[in-house]
């Protein structure tokens, strides 16, 4: 049951995913291309209902399934990182329309050829965890 | 029911839907973001010796590989069951670049020129998937983030780096659509 709950949620995702197309290549282009409201619509709701979700959490102080307190820990306030990690990552997203749930929900979706940018994807962040200590 | 969750879904639903499920992993003492599975992965191969990034009991993650597990199965799920994915009907404006690229009009979710095995026996293919793969992973863990850790979760906990790194996924998706597709393609 422990681990149940977790793939229907991973289902429920690669579903919505698949059903909202925001799997597809051509969403992607279109956003980078400023043509079409679809995806800013979809990100803008997931952000905009997810605001007043943790808002309420953190007012009511409310608890996860284990009665622990659900928390937001802050992340590291260094910039660097954010920005060019966001740019490479950025280009990624463009050239491959993916980004990393999207590969695996392409792959059950029959367009197998994903595996392949998924082992690259791989070995991308094996290559960062090579290279780290040397970057910015 | 099958037959009206089976049209694509409207982005508001979608949305709706996808902040649903970060709710969800809050609710179960986890935290939505898709690309720590590339790092548990790494792990699990071993990665410890190369770096103290892969250095950490992946075991603890087994949680999110179930999620990546059922995210497979949900795309199957759709495809099979909830097959009202015919071509995406993309705007005019970008079906007008595409073509400009050699891209032809969607007839599924993928353009065939990009995701198919032959895609993989020219240079351009090459870039598309392997380089393209690669600088997501490499990105993403450069930037601590995906678009569920960074643009959704990030965003909803109001934290100022994950709104930095949103912006570095535009920087390079801009540039790389704009200024590098029309000479890769």
């Amino acid at each position: 049951m422990k681990a149940l709950k977790y793939i229907l949620a991973g289902i429920l995702f690669g579903i919505v995913m698949t059903k909202s197309e925001a799997i597809s290549w051509y969403r992607i282009q279109e956003m980078f291309r400023f043509q079409s409201f679809h995806m800013y619509g979809i990100i803008g709701t997931a952000v905009a209902i997810g605001v007043v979700a943790v808002a309420i959490i953190k007012k009511f102080k409310l608890s996860d399934t284990d009665g622990s307190p659900i928390l937001f820990p802050d992340k590291e306030k260094t910039w660097m990182r954010y920005i060019l990690g966001g740019t490479i990552f950025g280009m990624g997203w463009a050239l491959t329309g993916a980004c990393p749930g999207p590969m695996f929900v392409n792959l059950g979706y029959g367009y197998f050829v994903f595996i392949v940018v998924i082992i690259a994807a791989i070995f991308g962040t094996y290559a960062y965890g090579f290279l780290m200590k040397k970057l910015p | 029911m099958i037959e009206f969750i089976s049209q694509p879904w409207p982005w508001y639903t979608s949305g709706a839907v996808i902040a649903f499920v970060m709710i969800l992993l809050f609710y179960f003492g986890k935290t939505f973001g898709f690309s720590s599975n590339f790092r548990t992965l790494c792990a699990m191969a071993g990665g410890k010796k190369q770096s103290a990034l892969f250095d950490f009991d992946w075991r603890s993650q087994t949680w999110n590989l179930l999620f990546l597990v059922g995210s497979i199965i949900g795309g199957y799920i759709s495809a099979t069951f909830l097959s009202g994915n015919g071509a995406v009907a993309i705007a005019d404006a970008t079906l007008n670049d595409l073509a400009a690229l050699g891209i032809g009009a969607p007839q599924g979710l993928q353009p065939t020129e990009i995701f198919s095995w032959n895609a993989l026996m020219s240079v351009q293919g090459w870039i598309m998937l392997l380089a393209g793969g690669f600088l997501v992973g490499f990105g993403s863990r450069y930037a601590g983030g995906c678009t569920s850790g960074h643009a959704i979760t990030g965003l909803s906990t109001l934290q100022m780096p994950s709104l930095v790194a949103v912006i570095g996924f535009f920087i390079g998706g801009l540039f790389t659509t704009h200024v590098l597709l029309p000479i890769i393609l």
